[in-house]
């Protein structure tokens, strides 16, 4: 039925797709003011792309988003708790209030916790100090616990303060490492942390439910 | 809109899984619409939907943060679609027209109340024949009609998500613009 050549249904489609130059739209509205045939087969067009994007825009089940959540690889469990944490965060602060106030926390903590150091030739204590005297220098590693560390001479290895102060004269130098560790601390954060623990499955509970 | 999406990713990234939720949330209906225009059903369409989900979910690492989410998510989404059209025996097309009709009850199972309108029972047969003649494409006119027509995407945009070039993606749109055509011409 229609004879005109492709180059104007081409034109029609350039056109549609806004792509048509200025020129060839001139070519495209001459041909179809003259050429009825086209003039409908450019109008079925455009009536199709109305009819198509008269489809209505259709919502998602309500229950979408939970079911493809449930259907997700479960998460490690790390940061559920600590998402938890984050989410209550004066729960937190309300146990950690009670474990410092029933003092458990301190009177345990210091029970047979006793000074102790590595033996060497070189030091000397002093109620629990351990001094390092001036002019002398210890070769080998130094371990205090529960205990402080004066260097007043050289120690050439490394050195491991458990839940001590370090004092440093003058002249006092340490060449190896240097770790001191404030157990108090840690131990408070594992008291914390373990209590929480129990707590652990509590927090998967209450995520199912929300 | 982009921003949340990118800093949600980068909290799923990290392993909290609630802020994908987030990313299901705002996407779902885009999805799921897509899946729908492309299936011609809503069960199936539910099921590429969140399937589509899950995978971007598993495979959020190879996600680009620099390029765009929702052209990341219609690839995979408009992919299992397709992969599923193949996979269909031949008696698609009857399953095609008995979806067609799937649209109409499940609205007037929402309004059970008080009767339709004519002119309303009309526009919704109206829009299940549009749907019936939009899944009797072929797949490969129906992916790009459904992008840019239901989904208003641009050439370059349906370019990247099929992964195809746009000298291509502008062929099917003109085939496919003509197949719909003749269907529909008598309407
Ligand atoms: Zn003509």
């Amino acid at each position: 039925m229609n004879t005109c050549p492709d180059k104007v249904v081409h034109m029609m489609h350039d056109y549609l797709d806004e792509e048509l130059s200025q020129e060839n739209e001139k070519e495209l509205k001459q041909h179809l003011q003259e050429c009825e045939a086209c003039r409908t087969h450019f109008h079925e067009l455009k009536r199709t792309i109305a009819f198509v994007q008269s489809t209505s825009h259709i919502q998602a089940p309500s229950n979408f988003t939970k079911s493809v959540m449930n259907k997700l690889p479960k998460e490690k469990k790390k940061v559920g708790m600590e998402r938890w944490f984050k989410k209550h965060p004066m729960i937190v602060a309300a146990a950690v209030f009670f474990l410092l106030m029933s003092g458990s926390l301190f009177t345990t903590w210091n029970d047979g916790k006793e000074f102790a150091f590595t033996k060497s030739e070189n030091i000397v204590v002093d109620g629990q100090t351990v001094i390092v005297p001036q002019g002398e220098i210890v070769e080998e590693d130094i371990v205090v616990h529960n205990g402080d560390l004066r260097v007043e001479g050289e120690v050439k290895g490394d050195v491991t303060l458990i839940n001590g102060k370090r004092y440093m004269a003058g002249a006092g130098t340490i060449t190896g490492d240097i770790e001191e560790i404030d157990q108090a601390f840690e131990w408070l954060w594992y008291n914390i942390k373990s209590s929480f623990q129990e707590l652990g499955d509590l927090v998967q509970s209450d995520e199912k439910n929300e | 809109m982009e921003l949340i999406i990118k800093k949600r990713i980068k909290q799923v990234l990290k392993g909290d899984q609630n802020a994908y939720g987030e990313i299901v949330e705002l996407y779902k209906d885009k999805v799921y619409h897509v899946c729908y225009r492309m299936l011609g059903n809503r069960h199936e369409a539910e099921d590429m939907a969140q399937e589509a989900f899950i995978r971007a979910y598993t495979n959020i690492h190879k996600f680009d943060i620099d390029r765009k989410f929702s052209t990341w998510l219609y690839r995979i989404a408009t992919n299992l679609c397709i992969d599923r059209i193949r996979k269909k025996k031949p008696d698609y097309y009857l399953d095609a027209e008995v979806s067609g009709t799937e649209g109409l009850t499940m609205y007037s199972q929402i309004q059970t109340d008080e009767p339709l309108p004519e002119e309303e029972v009309e526009s919704m047969e109206l829009q299940s024949t549009i749907q019936k003649e939009i899944s009797t494409l072929p797949e490969k006119y129906r992916s790009v009609i459904v992008l840019k027509y239901i989904e208003e995407l641009s050439l370059k945009e349906i370019s990247d998500i099929l992964d195809l070039p746009l000298g291509t993606v502008k062929t099917r749109i003109h085939r496919g613009r003509e197949a719909l055509r003749k269907q529909l011409r008598t309407l």
